[in-house]
């Protein structure tokens, strides 16, 4: 038995995704990743947005041919042949003109099967998903989550051994991803489903902690596994259960963990200096951290996860407000908790005009590109200096988007530290009149 | 999309009620409808297959009885024309989003060509389909399609061309996963896709081409006239013989004749595309046609909607062999190359051709002419600008007016409609009476004519715009008391706005095109002229002199297109940047 769930189902070896961006320096977007999928086993892939865990599922669903390195579906006695996979996205992805059951059909038809056959496929799997008396809907008139049905239907009924997840519940409210997430942890343990293995995208710990046998955590820039646990409480898992719980805190460490021993506030966005690359993080929202943090609730020290569930905020949203406020030392990232620093309780405690100073402190002094833009302004006689000069700029370092993304996070910045200013028309950062 | 009638109740109920009843009124009207069609298209393309001989014996009469026969073969040249634009679309739209090297040629030409006055092509087309088929009415018909054609088919292609380069990422993923043929991929995912936006194309591309089947069924290329049995050769003969009547008469025909195929096939194909519409959310406005419901709630009209509905099955079942091709990847270095080399090529062509044609008008024009025809295009750009203000000025506060209103709106809207459809050159005469019997000045007073038929398309796109303001935009300016000339600068004009210059553009365009016939009218003997480049070419295809013709297109569609990258494209791209609602 246990030697005939060992055999693999997709080999991934080596895998290497590059972006050329035309000036030499290359964007690498998955670096040397290997991975292998078993039998009767669901994988999660764990990581913030910009790991490359999407594009793995990409290179293995065949839309995209890896730089380096080979995805392989080894011969399997158990299949008669090779696995094949079918892909759920999470935008669901349906064509709005076609009805559920013509859109759940969309991978038979292309296939070739018979239009009876067809039908018969459909429905069986429409039924198994939960679907019945949809048939014939058209997408716009369901919800997310029937939406989502079809999805999981359309890929279910072309027969795959390996199915294929995109963040598949994220895009659905709280409540209607947990049900979705137990219907198919139900099918799946029951066996109703003609799956033999399940990969999929995430970037919810607890997501990936509730439905995983397996984890792979991705860290960013560039995507490589840097942990893999076994998940090994048994199903169905307890979101209470102190295993559980420690298994959630273990994860949040790893991921707000330093790579290597890099100066404090740097290392954790890609890049260094002038070419680090930002999140866009609204002021409001940073303090709106912070106030939270300094509660009564946590009195200045917050165990992420319970930070998380309290703002109702993903890892993807939580990690980069709360690296924003590391980056400028207003907080401190350690060990899955993130805690005040004293300027940042001096920062919850002051009144709007301090506040802003306080920020505009930090900014010029620990964001490298505010620091530069302000330097060039006050060296300029006009105090003006088009902002295309700074996007130049920081291309050298990162892609055109990343650059946009950057300078205007900022640029936001700027202005609410009143640092700067900045004219959309025009395009230029100028210095207020100080008057 | 702004031309949906909006949604009333009633649609509803006929959507749902009795799907399995038995035939009925409404199975009878189809009936009859469909039927009465059939007929219609077999006696028209009968009658169209004549030899040309038979044309000159039987000229176009002033019968009444013949009146309801001339306007149908005038609508069977638009059917025809759209027809072939639809498949120039596919096809050629397919092409520049497949294949980079045939955008690079394909994008340029399709925003040249819709900036050209395709009025002044006839005199050429005329004869290269002339001699196409010696002595056969086809060649005559096939260059009034033609002339059609050449005004719907780019803007449709454009459209095309731009759905499928923004279908989403998503949608092309899935497709790629269940490894869609090409061929399926094209029926379940691009066509659809690209639907809302080339409907809209074609209904406007429609509009514009009722102008064109009026002017194209009766030209003057030197000795030669050809006269094809029409709405528009039945209007030259009236205004020939200086028939009031029966100008009157082609004015209700031609007024009927646009209604119909509003109610009759373009309402019932918004309302059955609504479901392409991309949206996820299902909409509050669902496009309402009684055809189409009509249509929904019959057995007959499902049984005699099958043979349609079996060639979509048919298509889709059909599934031409694969061509095992492996895409070769070449650096990118390479393939820059490979680009640069092919617009080298390209350019080197183009190049080459000017410089023939730059030759051979040579040796048959003065450099006066190219003056003259300049200085004339400078007078008719004056035209055109003025009076774009000056109905601006105009239809502006009234459009506002009406779209604030939703009650009247609604009322306005399709008229608004209704009369950009309607070929301005039809009431041509009438103004030119006027003209006449006022002793007006024809420099002046032609002028208007060439904003007649386009200034709608300005009013009913400020309805639409005005219409869409959001409600809590207005709530907050009333809630502030912003009134007057603060309210119109703060909320009227900024949300409008976009949808002004989309109406301008279009009526600037259409205006261009439509001086070729209105700087140059008459009334029996009665000539009537305005200096300008339109009456240049105008008097110069009727004179047959093709070199005069060349120049004065060639300088037309040179101040068009200035026209359009100096003003219009500047306003849009200010409109998009800056004053979306969205």
């Amino acid at each position: 038995m246990l030697q005939t769930l060992d055999r693999p189902l997709v080999e991934v070896s080596n895998v290497r995704q590059i972006y050329a961006k035309g000036n030499g320096a290359d964007v690498v977007v998955l670096d040397e990743v290997n991975l292998t999928l078993r039998q009767a086993e669901i994988v999660g892939l764990l990581g913030r947005s910009g790991s490359g865990k999407s594009t793995l599922l990409r290179s293995i669903a065949g839309l995209i041919t890896p730089t380096a390195g080979t995805v392989t579906f080894p011969s399997n006695p158990d299949l008669d042949g090779q696995a094949s996979v079918a892909m759920v996205f999470q935008s669901f992805a349906l064509f709005p003109w076609l009805t559920v059951q013509e859109n759940v059909e969309l991978g038979l038809e292309a296939q070739g099967v018979g239009r009876a056959d067809r039908r018969r496929r459909a429905l069986a799997a429409i039924d198994l998903i939960g679907l019945d008396g949809f048939e014939n809907a058209y997408p716009k008139e369901l919800s997310g989550g029937m939406r989502q049905r079809v999805g999981l239907a359309r890929a279910l009924v072309v027969n795959p051994s390996v199915l294929l997840m995109d963040e598949p519940f994220s895009a659905l409210d709280v409540l209607t991803a947990e049900t979705l997430r137990t219907d198919l942890l139900d099918l799946w343990c029951e066996g109703r489903m003609p799956i033999k293995s399940i990969l999929m995208v995430t970037h919810n710990i607890e997501e990936a902690v509730l439905m995983c046998d397996r984890i792979l955590v991705f860290s960013s820039n560039p995507g490589r596994v840097i942990a893999e646990i076994k998940v090994e409480l048994p199903q169905p898992r307890n979101r209470q259960d102190p295993q559980f719980r420690a298994l959630v805190e273990d994860i949040y460490a790893r991921m707000t963990a330093r790579a290597g021993q890099s100066p404090l506030g740097e290392g954790l966005f890609p890049g260094t200096g002038i070419g680090m690359v930002l999140p866009q993080v609204s002021t409001n929202l940073l303090a709106g951290m912070l106030e939270e943090i300094a509660s009564s609730k946590f009195k200045g020290q917050a165990d992420l996860p319970e930070l998380g569930d309290e703002l109702m905020m993903e890892i993807d949203e939580l990690f980069p407000v709360a690296e924003t406020l590391q980056l400028m030392r207003l907080a401190e990232l350690e060990g899955g908790d993130i805690r005040l620093t004293p300027a940042g309780r001096r920062y919850v405690a002051a009144d709007v005009d301090a506040r802003k100073q306080l920020f505009a402190q930090h900014l010029l002094t620990y964001v490298p590109l505010a620091r530069r833009i302000r330097q060039v302004l006050e060296e300029r006689r006009g105090r003006e200096a088009p902002a295309g000069r700074f996007r130049a700029e920081l291309e050298d370092y990162m892609t055109p988007e990343k650059a946009a993304q950057t300078l205007k996070a900022v640029t936001d910045w700027g202005r609410y530290a009143e640092a700067f200013a900045y004219h959309e028309a025009t395009d230029l950062f100028s210095l207020e009149d100080p008057s | 999309m702004v031309f949906l009638a909006p949604e009333r109740r009633g649609a509803f109920i006929a959507r749902f009620a009795r799907p399995f009843a038995k035939p009925n009124i409404a199975d009878l009207l189809m009936l009859v409808l469909i039927g009465t069609s059939a007929v219609l298209v077999v006696h028209g393309v009968q009658q169209m297959n004549q030899p040309l001989a038979a044309l000159h014996q039987h000229p176009v009469v002033l019968e009444l009885g013949r009146l309801p026969g001339y306007a149908l073969l005038t609508t069977l040249r638009m059917f025809a024309a759209i027809l072939c634009s639809l498949i120039f679309t596919f096809v050629v739209g397919s092409l520049a989003a497949k294949s980079r090297k045939a955008a690079l040629v394909v994008i340029p030409a399709l925003d040249i060509l819709q900036s050209v006055p395709v009025l002044g092509f006839l005199t050429f087309t005329v004869a290269f389909f002339l001699g196409l088929f010696p002595g056969n009415e086809l060649g005559a018909e096939c260059a009034s399609v033609f002339a059609v054609f050449t005004a719907q088919a780019w803007n449709m292609a454009f459209s095309f061309y731009q759905s499928l380069r923004t279908i989403p990422s998503d949608l092309d993923e899935a497709s790629r996963q269940f490894s869609l043929s090409p061929w399926r991929r094209f029926l379940r995912l691009e066509v659809p896709f690209a639907m809302p936006g080339l409907i809209w194309n074609t209904m406007m591309s429609m509009s514009g081409g009722w102008f064109f089947v009026v002017a194209s069924e009766a030209i003057t290329v030197g000795d030669n006239t050809v006269t094809l049995p029409g709405l528009g050769s039945w209007l030259a003969l009236a205004i020939e013989r200086k028939d009031l009547g029966a100008v009157v008469w082609a004015v209700g025909a031609m007024a009927l004749v646009i209604a119909l195929y509003d109610q009759l096939i373009f309402r019932p194909i918004v309302a059955w595309a609504d479901k392409f519409r991309f949206e996820q959310t299902a909409s509050q406005e669902r496009a309402r046609s009684w055809v189409y419901d009509l249509s929904r709630r019959t057995r007959l009209a499902r049984t005699l909607f099958a043979p349609i509905a079996w060639l979509g099955r048919a298509l889709l079942a059909f599934e031409p062999p694969r061509i095992k091709s492996r895409a070769i990847t070449l650096p990118a270095r390479a393939e820059r190359w490979i680009d640069r080399a092919w617009l080298g090529a390209v350019l080197v062509a183009v190049i080459l051709v000017a410089i023939k044609a730059a030759v051979v008008l040579s040796h048959t024009l003065a450099l006066p002419a190219v003056g003259e025809a300049v200085t004339l295009g400078l007078l008719t750009l004056a035209r055109v600008l003025i009076l774009i203000v000056i109905a601006s000025v105009i239809w502006v506060p009234i459009g506002v007016w009406i779209g604030l209103r939703p009650v009247w709106a609604e009322r306005v809207q399709p008229f608004a409609q209704f009369l950009a459809a309607f070929p301005a050159n039809v009431l041509f005469p009438i103004a030119v009476m006027v003209i006449v019997a006022l002793r007006l000045n024809p420099d002046v007073w032609l002028s208007p004519l060439m904003v007649f038929g386009t200034q709608w398309y300005i009013l009913f796109n400020v309805i639409a715009g005005a219409s869409a303001l959001p409600t809590d935009l207005k709530e907050a300016a009333s809630m502030f008391g912003v009134r007057r000339w603060q309210w119109w600068r703060t909320v009227a004009l900024p949300g409008i706005f976009p949808y002004y210059v989309t109406g301008a553009i279009t009526a600037s365009g259409g205006s261009w095109n439509a001086s070729i016939v209105a700087e140059l009218v008459s009334w029996g003997q009665t000539h009537l002229e305005a200096r300008g480049l339109g009456a240049f070419i105008a008097k110069a295809t009727a004179a047959g002199d093709l070199p005069r013709v060349g120049l004065g297109v060639a300088v037309m569609s040179l101040f068009v297109i200035i026209l359009n990258r100096a003003l219009w494209r500047p306003l849009y791209g200010f409109a998009e940047r800056r004053l979306r609602l969205d």
